[in-house]
């Protein structure tokens, strides 16, 4: 009883804080604009089968695979990196591009872009709203994902504040794939291409970050030294050294700018390809 | 209230508008003719603010499309060509959306969603999901979002395609009536329906307004306007000819059917002057002593002038 009560604190209580200050910010601080457009996205994720789908393949993996295979029962320690955070951004990589595959390429394949862009709201209203309830879903994918928590904490006891960073972690690497995804679908009217385009520049996102690059950069030497900009790019915008930070329960400032930073960058770039869309 | 002022639209190398300039007044509803291809639905999303113009400018009741959006696309209700809609929500659900989106007050979005479910006839499919509607009723939702917020500027990219005959006498109905408290632009390839509803028509080919009027200019402009039509009895068919030649405003006589008691014919009259052709061969017949079985003014035919000047534009 002590322990479901633990956490409960330790994990419903600040996943509700961010919950309400978020529907608070969509019901009071953003314009009217954005609220209609992230309504009517979130009630098209939920009415179709693709968000269901989606969770049961991520959780179905996700608990799966640790269980399983990277042995979380036998590790003895009660600490979640290793065999479980260290591996959600791998199947996010997936999973992110999956929920965001349609956010502009339906729009554009539907023909609705004409009839959105002629009604009175500025492009961000758009971009925002739809982003805001893609990263609903996925929010809501990582809140079912409870069980193994409870799990964990049945079977020892794990720092849980270690635990909840990780999952601050892999939202933030989510929030990014998937605002990559949102100006991948911006450019093609194929959920399909939308959604293989996104899945490879994730996974560049994602091992740009590896310590192995940072290696071969050292190591460039003659003609290979025009390969320099491209690996230094791919190495600065790496996202797993920052998750990893972050994952590991260093709450760092840093790794936190870098995230929102990318997610206003690919955003912005969003808004880019729609406006060349339509000249 | 819509001001267009040389607008052009250049994809590439290819122009697709060029230097289209209109204004179309409150109580006015636009006719835009063309064939396909001409730019008229380039230029209507110009209009909307859909596509920026590559040059020109359009105004919406005095506020720029480009440089002060919201506040002229607030001002428009939008039909565009392939009739769009979200196919994973109701009908209801998405006029409501509509609403909410076209800044109707949240207290005013059931009376509103109400009325343009009446106006248009969507009352039996209202709760029905959008993607399995019949064509018609797609068209005639896309329709109903246009109207939602009872804009001042109505812009309608072939409103009636895909109606059937019915309810395109409705849907022409409706933009006639409305036509007189807005500004309306519509597109069409149907001609009758530029009589039926329309104070002004514009047609524009290769990107270029080639004609611009009233209907009834228009018609006057058709080359078989002020054409006598004669069917008259009493005489050879040959002499009545050659006594219709000889009228001083007759330009030709195309004699349709000839006997020796009888002809049918047309006679064109020479430019400008189709008012005495006919008194002239109404004059003939009563000296010659003919029965003059039918005698009549054939009014221009829009069509007519249509396939004129898009034909010989497109000769040059």
């Amino acid at each position: 009883m002590k322990a479901l009560i633990t956490l409960l604190l330790q994990f419903a209580v600040p996943t509700a804080i961010i919950a309400a200050v978020f529907v608070g910010i969509v019901f009071f601080v953003l314009p009217r604009e954005v609220r209609t457009i992230f309504k009517r996205e979130l009630r098209s994720y939920f009415t179709s089968p693709i968000a269901y789908v989606l969770f049961v393949v991520f959780l179905g993996i996700s608990n799966a695979l640790s269980f399983f295979f990277t042995g979380v029962l036998e590790g003895g320690e009660a600490d979640l990196f290793l065999p479980y955070f260290q591996y959600l951004p791998w199947y996010l990589i997936l999973i992110a591009p999956a929920v965001g595959m349609r956010l502009w390429s339906e729009e554009q394949r539907l023909g609705t872009m004409e009839l959105m862009l002629t009604m009175p709201l500025a492009p961000w209203h758009a971009i925002l709203g739809k982003y805001l309830a893609a990263a609903v879903v996925l929010f809501t994918m990582l809140v079912l994902s409870f069980p193994i928590v409870w799990t964990i904490n049945f079977l020892g006891e794990p720092d849980n504040g270690v635990i909840m960073s990780g999952f601050v972690a892999t939202f933030f690497v989510a929030l990014c794939f998937l605002a990559v995804t949102s100006f991948v679908s911006a450019m093609t009217r194929s959920q399909l291409v939308a959604l293989l385009i996104s899945v490879a520049v994730c996974l560049v996102l994602w091992l740009g970050g590896l310590p192995h690059i940072s290696e071969m950069l050292m190591n460039l030497k003659g003609v290979w030294l025009i390969a320099w900009p491209l690996l230094k790019l791919v190495n600065a915008v790496g996202v797993m050294p920052h998750f990893t930070e972050l994952a590991k329960g260093v709450l760092g400032l840093r790794d936190i700018i870098f995230f929102l930073t990318f997610i206003a960058f690919c955003l912005f770039a969003t808004s880019t390809a729609i406006r060349l869309k339509r000249a | 209230m819509i001001e267009v002022i040389n607008l052009h639209k250049h994809f590439g190398a290819k122009v697709a508008v060029d230097g289209v300039s209109f204004t179309v007044k409150k109580g006015e509803v636009l006719g835009f003719l063309g064939p396909n291809g001409a730019g008229k639905s380039t230029t209507m999303r110009m209009v909307t603010g859909f596509m920026p113009p590559t040059l020109g400018s359009v105004r919406i009741g005095g506020a720029d499309i480009e440089t002060n959006e919201i506040e002229a696309k607030a001002k428009i209700g939008y039909l565009p060509e392939a009739a769009p809609l979200y196919s994973d929500m109701t009908v209801e659900a998405f006029l409501r959306f509509a609403a909410e989106m076209r800044r109707v007050p949240a207290a005013e979005i059931d009376a509103a969603v109400e009325r343009v479910i009446e106006t248009t006839f969507l009352d039996p499919v209202r709760h029905q999901s959008i993607d399995t509607l019949s064509k018609g009723y797609r068209h005639r939702t896309c329709f109903a979002q246009s109207i939602i917020h009872d804009p001042e500027v109505l812009i309608l990219d072939e409103p009636t395609d895909g109606l059937d005959p019915n309810q395109k006498h409705e849907i022409r109905q409706l933009i006639h009536r409305m036509g007189k408290t807005k500004a309306i632009i519509f597109s069409t390839h149907i001609l009758e329906e530029v009589e039926a509803a329309c104070t002004r028509a514009i047609i524009i080919d290769r990107g270029r307004i080639i004609a611009d009027g009233t209907p009834e200019e228009l018609k006057a402009k058709a080359s078989n306007a002020g054409t006598v039509y004669l069917k008259a009895s009493g005489s050879a068919g040959e002499a009545i000819k050659e006594w219709l030649e000889r009228l001083a405003s007759t330009a030709s006589v195309e004699v349709l059917e000839s006997s020796d008691d009888e002809i049918i014919a047309r006679v064109k009259p020479k430019k400008g002057k189709s008012n005495d052709l006919s008194s002239e061969v109404y004059t003939l017949c009563r000296e010659k002593n003919l029965n003059v079985h039918e005698l009549r003014v054939e009014e221009g035919r829009l069509d007519i002038l249509f396939r004129e000047i898009t034909k010989s534009d497109s000769d040059k």
